[in-house]
């Protein structure tokens, strides 16, 4: 079924009764040429473009619960491609020009808002940082502009310029940075990949992996055993446990991050605005909500949901840099699990068993990867060979110290990236 | 309507408010929502998507409907919900989300249009052409979605925290509440007690019951008289409990002032960190509506609502009422209602056995299918015994039966159960940890059920705090049973609304289904539904009980979605109080932060310290005349630097040289008494961590700097060291830099300068470069250490902090009699540029011993933090950017941090990137840009000519790449 | 969540800091080899379920703590000294 305007018409018109399910619910066959751990924003769009680029459409995405319910449901849906460090700059890039043809490629609306994003500094040396970081993204083929105090005025004239702790500098301008309709994204992709003859299957847990000779055979399941000459982990902050199952341990601690929506208000904030010395940023969503965020709350965490000093936090950096957001009210607040690297970057690589890959350690960007990351894991798991917009993101790097994008510098401690 | 001689609240102090422009009158007890109703006032919002006509739906903090904008200028509140809103005189409120007015809204064509907006229309759409989405689709999109506006004027009201701690906390002064806090106060545990409104009583107040053989009025007020003698029990009202989070902390908001026109120096609302060792959940319950064909006509309203304004505040919802029930529960509207005088119109229950009688018609078995009135209701359509008939009514009283109040139990992921004989959820026993329910919010309704409940549940909750339960008698009160036969929706054409502010019908959840979002969660992201400001309190198990009928499946099968924290909104402003302006981290100041300021020191941030820029002198216009100025100083003649903000660990024990030995690369226990060292220390993985200096004052003792920005990092690594890794060690360790004032005087005439300071003078011999030693100054004991950022003959002189101002301001006025004066951050990095020496943006986390030039500093006759990791293949190697320095010796003269290294030829394009310049500076003393940077094999390329390229900035500059240290590279100056 | 720290007592979390899996307090000798190393620095067990970790009173005591925890529940089981638990271990 092919959405448009038309289409919403003549549906409309005949009392809304023909609208086919957006995907269906298939029992799982018994074998698969792949199957994808992880019906998440990630291994959705990785069975998409392995169906639509590689052709692969016997193939099954997992999901212990219900599409979509992880990560990509429950972001800040920030959209960027601003990294400085070679690995990064290149995937994201790559990610962005994927996300500027969504819509189209999926037929799908998931909003995708290109209404700029800034990112403010506060010192001569973070200015300088930024100026490196936004040097490297037009070095890229990205935009940046580097706006100083008067600069990020014109954009953002209700932020605290007179009484702030930390004083605002400038700012560096993303753009083409900008927001997505998170939930959106996963439906288009489960959409997109089950129209193409992916099996999206529900309520189905893994619970083994089998591995012969050092070669998959299979998983386990809550829904019996499903045999798949490849197999792909895309399962965020279940990373540690599923691949535990293959006898691996991964470079990875799970932690909590909170996020916060208001009330639905009328138009205030027009970008998405980062405020890098309060760990703050924030967005307001089509619907009026001002969706905003933080820090981790530090410690390891599986519960998706967090406690009130990081709560209250954020709300202190949104009262030193925008008091205007006072009275709005935080009407909701969550937590998602994050699978947290020693460097704060991800991980797409085969591992020592034949035919098993995973994708993973996506920290707390994985939204803006969901493109780039399907798209690389699929040319991965289909060809054996890395994509070039992904190549560096291996999981050796850590043991031998080739290729460590620790693009905050705060090094192997999982929960300072 | 006011009603004489009816209500319980105090019709006593009589106010003028306005909505919309309109001005009315009430009394100081009222909400904004019963002044309205008592004022006739019916419609007072426009839903969210179809514009549609709304009234007043409840009378508390659940109310999707009846949101308003009070207040004006920076003072203006969007959303405040008008059943909650008490009024005071001058109160000003106007409706939202609409235009030209409440009355006449061009939008409500939208609900015309509502074929089209089914849920998830727009996921479909505004897709062509491409470029439409930002510049059409979004705009118009955003500029008709949000309710209220903000003022965009900063919020300058008061807010505030408050921490509290008790040994049980009860949540909702109902009848459950007030006994258990009786029960727990009786027992002289420590108790508060919290209620969202601003009195006590719950729904008490609310119903015509007697209580213990008196008015249910009487019966809390006699309790509250009680409770208010007893020390150990603290009372807030006007408080929600938001939140639970982990150990038994709780989240509350109060509205200390947003009930009267000028709250002077009290808050506007006060956030709360209550932590409890039990909590009782006595919230109540929230009644649920029916969803039926045009269900959301002002004067459609809940029957307990109706039941509120009228026995409360005395106000009659309507001039005829009927009721719409599947409940015995819902009969006492139409009773109370008669009683008072007011007609009812119709008393419509679904059960076709339903027990009732009354001075009014009764239909059993029968529904309201649908409704008319333009803005207001005006006309309800009944079918009963398979005919329809019509009847007039201006208000409708509809109760679907009720629903626990059970959201906090759920914020630690618990799941509440479903309970067929109520048709509701209700709490899983333990669901978090500490907090148990009483009462309705555990699905027993009746008073007498919900008095015994609250006492039961206080006295387990005393029983686990190991006090003895006091004697209290339950009082004689209502113990009918709760009748009802579940009845969700009432079947037919047209639009039932569930979720009524995002206008979420059955159709959509149907829709919704069809479309294969079976999940709970999928349906509510689908369509909306639960998303708006009451969360779904009023609508959420009624839009279950659909999606579970389209799916086949039971509502315990279905499942709910997740009730996540606050249970109502807080604002941002109170949960960040004291934030605002300067109030987000705390200020750190030098001692020497007076005398800078005095001296028109621009004062800039350093991390949480303030430091002095520049120091500016008359005539000069730029801070870099300034610089320059300040340099020269330094290298001719002699500048002070307040260089407090450094970190300073004392480091004092048996072990303390091993322990060195062990975090930095290089060896401390060779280090002589009285003599200073540079250290660099690493990370375990590899990567510098910091460096400084550290001086040896006795066998056994160590003064460790730390860079100002890792001072805190480094504290926290070398105890983690100790404790973690070697406890064995005899070794104690504090951080010092408060206690003592340090400041660099560095240049030719240094020593000239400390010499008129010092009780003892000293000379090169005695005091040679590197060394250290204690000192008098000016008669009081200090410490002095011949080191050198700026690269010149120099000492760091400290003294006890209290003797800073008075030190800094000798030694300035020393130094300006030679011929120099202070210096600030600006020359500081200039002179260290100059000289190559590093700071963080250098050693930004990613750059190794090698990359800055100090492998050879790694000492192999040890083993320290870090060293194992650094030999690690990636970590070294010529593929590394190493540390050069840069000169500009091309037409283009200027440098910048930030840009980027390219081979002279290559393009600047990410593949041809050879590296980055971290660090720029004007030197005077050489006359022109200096630069430090990380270029790919850099130490093998001195000499050689590269690009650098700020796309940023526009500069595209010929260097050349040098050793980093510039400025005297023998270190003659050092030494004097 | 609220740690009760042996020297201090009962606290907010808001005067801790945490720095991850207890198994910093192994650190491998130097000459261990590469799988030691990445072992102790990079790999964790990441557990859903009952974690130890470290924790250090920063804004109290300055003790570095051993918390044994759950991660799913956040319940938290044991506050030791982590010098005492190292200590012990020796």
């Amino acid at each position: 079924m092919h959405y448009s305007a038309f289409k919403i018409l003549t549906e409309g018109l005949s009392g809304n009764r023909g609208w086919k399910p957006h995907w269906r619910d298939p029992e799982p066959k018994s074998e698969y040429d792949a199957v994808i751990i992880g019906g998440g924003g990630h291994g959705l769009s990785t069975a998409y473009y392995l169906a639509k680029n590689h052709g692969m459409t016997n193939i099954a995405v997992l999901e212990k619960g219900y599409i979509g319910g992880g990560n990509v449901g429950r972001n800040t849906t920030i959209v960027r491609a601003n990294y400085f460090l070679p690995g990064n700059s290149e995937f994201y890039s790559h990610s962005l020009k994927l996300w500027e043809g969504l819509e189209q490629d999926l037929n799908y609306n998931v909003m995708h808002s290109q209404r700029g994003l800034i990112n403010l500094f506060h010192s001569d040396g973070q200015r300088d940082a930024f100026a490196r970081r936004g040097n490297a993204m037009i070095n890229q083929g990205d935009d940046a502009v580097l706006l100083d105090r008067d600069g990020v005025r014109r954009h953002l004239p209700y932020l605290d310029y007179e009484n702030i702790r930390f004083p605002i500098y400038g700012g560096l301008l993303h753009p083409r940075g900008g927001t997505a309709r998170h939930d959106a994204v996963a439906w288009g992709y489960a959409r997109g990949a089950d129209q193409r003859g992916v099996d999206l299957i529900q309520n189905c847990e893994v619970t083994g992996i089998d591995i012969e000779n050092g070669k998959v055979r299979g998983v386990q399941t809550t829904r019996g055993a499903i045999r798949a000459k490849k197999v792909g982990i895309v399962v965020a902050g279940r990373s540690g446990q599923v691949a535990a199952m293959a006898g691996m341990r991964l470079p990875i601690e799970s932690h909590v991050l909170q996020a916060f929506v208001t009330e639905g208000l009328k138009p205030c904030i027009d970008h998405v605005v980062s405020f890098g010395m309060g760990h703050f940023y924030i967005s307001q969503s089509d619907k009026g909500g001002l969706v905003f965020g933080g820090d981790l709350d530090f410690y390891a965490s599986y519960a998706q949901r967090g406690n009130l000093p990081m709560k209250e936090h954020v709300m202190e950096a949104a009262m030193t840099l925008m008091p205007m957001i006072g009275k709005a009210r935080v009407l909701r607040s969550w937590g998602g699990i994050m699978d947290m690297t020693p460097d704060g970057s991800p991980i797409i690589d085969k591992t020592d068993t034949d035919g098993l890959f995973i994708d993973c350690g996506w920290c707390y960007g994985g939204f803006k990867a969901v493109p780039g990351s399907g798209y690389s894991f699929a040319h991965l798991m289909a060809t054996g060979n890395h994509h070039e917009a992904a190549a560096r993101y291996r999981l050796d790097r850590f043991r031998t110290g080739r290729g460590l994008m620790d693009e905050e510098g705060t090094g192997s401690q999982h929960n300072l990236h | 309507m006011r009603i004489k001689g009816k209500g319980i609240a105090a019709l006593t102090n009589p106010v003028k408010f306005s909505f919309d422009g309109q001005s009315y009158s009430g009394f100081e007890s009222d909400t904004l929502a019963s002044a309205l109703l008592a004022n006739d006032v019916q419609l007072v919002g426009r839903s969210f998507k179809y514009h549609r006509p709304r009234g007043i739906l409840t009378a508390g903090s659940e109310e999707p409907n009846a949101l308003v904008t009070t207040g004006r200028g920076a003072a203006r509140t969007p959303n405040v919900r008008a059943t909650m809103q008490e009024v005071f005189d001058g109160l000003e409120a106007h409706s939202q989300n609409n235009w030209p007015s409440l009355r006449t809204d061009v939008m409500g064509v939208n609900d015309l249009l509502s074929p089209f907006l089914s849920a998830g229309f727009y996921y479909k759409t505004f897709m062509w052409p491409k470029s439409f989405w930002e510049k059409l689709y979004e705009p118009i999109i955003r500029h008709a979605a949000g309710l209220g506006a903000l003022s965009g004027q900063h919020d300058t009201g008061r807010y505030d925290k408050a921490y509290g701690f008790c040994d049980l906390l009860v949540i909702g002064a109902g009848p459950a509440g007030l006994i258990a806090a009786l029960t727990a106060g009786r027992a002289g545990a420590d108790v508060i007690l919290a209620d969202e409104n601003p009195w006590l009583g719950g729904r008490l107040r609310a119903e015509v019951e007697e209580v213990g053989g008196m008015s249910g009025t009487d019966w809390v007020a006699e309790v509250a008289a009680e409770l208010s003698t007893l020390p150990n029990v603290r009372i807030i009202t006007r408080t929600t409990v938001t939140g639970v989070y982990d150990q038994g902390t709780y989240g509350a908001l109060e509205r200390v002032g947003l009930h009267r026109a000028t709250s002077g120096d009290a808050p506007l609302e006060t956030f709360w960190r209550i932590v409890a060792k039990r909590a009782l959940l006595c919230s109540g319950a929230l009644e649920r509506p029916i969803a039926f064909r045009n269900n959301d006509r002002p004067g459609i309203m809940t029957a307990g609502a109706v039941r509120a304004y009228l026995n409360h505040w005395g106000v009659a919802t309507g001039q005829r009422v009927a009721v719409f029930c599947n409940n015995d529960d819902a009969h006492r509207t139409a009773r109370d209602l008669a009683e008072a005088g007011v007609e009812v119109a119709a008393l419509i229950d679904t059960r076709p056995d339903a027990q009732a009688s009354g001075d009014f018609p009764v239909f059993t078995g029968a529904e309201v299918v649908n409704t008319g009135g333009r803005l207001g209701l005006s006309q309800i359509t009944i079918r009963h015994q398979g005919a329809t008939q019509r009847i007039d009514a201006d208000c409708l009283a509809v109760s679907g039966g009720w629903n626990p109040s059970l959201h906090l139990t759920c914020h630690m992921n618990g799941r509440p159960t479903w309970n067929d004989s109520i048709a509701a959820f209700v709490p899983q026993p333990g669901a978090a940890p500490g907090l148990d329910a009483a009462g309705a919010a555990l699905g027993t309704f009746s008073t007498k059920g919900a008095l015994k409940s609250g006492f039961y549940r206080a006295k387990l909750a005393l029983d686990d705090l190991g006090l003895k339960v006091p004697e209290v008698p339950i009082p004689t009160s209502d113990d009918s049973a709760y009748v009802l036969t579940p009845h969700w929706t009432v079947p037919g054409k047209g639009r039932a609304w569930l979720d009524f502010q995002n206008d979420v019908t059955v159709k959509d959840v149907k829709l919704a289904a069809q479309e294969n979002f079976r999940s709970v969660e999928h349906m509510k992201r689908y369509t909306t539904q639960g998303m708006a400001t009451d969360q779904g309190k009023n609508s959420n198990v009624s839009a279950l009980a659909v999606l579970a009928d389209a799916t086949g499946r039971s509502i315990a099968e279905t499942g709910t979605t997740t009730f996540r924290p606050p249970y109502t909104p807080v604002s941002i402003a109170a949960m960040g109080a004291g934030a605002h302006g300067h109030g987000f981290a705390p200020e750190r100041f030098t001692t020497s932060h007076a005398v800078s300021v005095e001296r028109a020191a621009p004062m800039i941030e350093a991390g949480l310290w303030f430091r002095p820029s520049y120091f500016p002198r008359p005539g000069e216009t730029t801070w870099r005349q300034s610089c320059d100025r300040e340099v020269n100083m330094v290298r001719t003649a002699v500048g002070i630097c307040d260089v407090s903000t450094l970190g300073k660990i004392d480091i004092q024990g048996r072990n303390a040289a091993e322990f060195l030995d062990f975090v930095y690369i290089n060896t401390f226990s060779t280090l002589k008494e009285g003599r200073v060292r540079y250290g660099l220390m690493l990370r375990e993985d590899g990567h510098v961590m910091d460096d400084g200096t550290t001086a040896r004052l006795g066998q056994n003792h160590y003064v460790m700097t730390t860079t100002t920005a890792a001072a805190g990092a480094v504290m926290k690594h070398l105890e983690f060291v100790h404790q973690c890794l070697r406890p064995d060690w005899d070794l104690q360790m504090i951080s010092v830099t408060e206690q003592w004032a340090q400041f660099a005087v560095a240049g030719p005439r240094s020593r000239e300068v400390l010499n008129a300071v010092l009780d003892a003078p000293i000379d090169d011999q005695g005091f040679a470069f590197m060394a250290c030693g204690e000192v008098g100054v000016m008669g009081t004991r200090g410490r002095l250490f011949r080191i050198s950022f700026s690269g010149e003959h120099a000492y760091e002189v400290a003294v006890p902090a209290r003797y800073g101002d008075s030190l800094f301001r000798l030694l300035v006025t020393h130094a300006e009699a030679m011929g120099g004066g202070a210096y600030g951050m600006e020359a500081l990095n200039v002179l260290r540029i100059e000289k190559g020496h590093i700071t963080h943006a250098e050693i930004h986390g990613r750059t190794t011993a090698f990359d800055i030039g100090f492998a050879r500093m790694v000492s192999a006759k040890k083993d320290c933090i870090g060293q194992t990791m650094a030999a690690r293949p990636g970590l070294t190697g010529p593929e590394r950017e190493q540390l050069v320095g840069l000169r500009p010796v091309g037409v283009v003269k200027q440098l910048t941090a930030g840009a980027h290294l390219f081979n002279a030829d290559a393009e600047a394009v990410r593949v041809n990137d050879q590296g980055y310049v971290t660090s720029v500076g004007y030197s005077p003393t050489l006359g022109h840009f200096l630069g430090l940077g990380f270029l790919k094999n850099g130490r093998a390329r001195h000499g050689e000519t590269i690009r650098m390229v700020d796309h940023l900035r526009g500069l595209d500059v010929i260097c050349e790449v040098t050793d980093p240290v510039s400025v005297d590279p023998e270190g003659g100056r050092l030494r004097g | 969540m609220r740690l009760t720290c042996p020297l201090c007592g009962e606290r907010d979390i808001r005067e801790f800091s945490y720095r991850g899996a207890a198994v910093a307090l192994d650190r491998p000798a130097p000459d261990a080899g590469e799988a030691a190393w990445d072992d102790y620095v990079h790999l964790r067990e990441n557990p859903a379920g009952e974690s130890r970790d470290l924790w250090h009173h920063e804004s109290g005591c300055s003790a570095w703590l051993v918390v044994t925890r759950n991660t799913v529940t956040h319940a938290v089981l044991k506050c030791e000294l982590a010098a005492d638990v190292k200590g012990a271990a020796r």
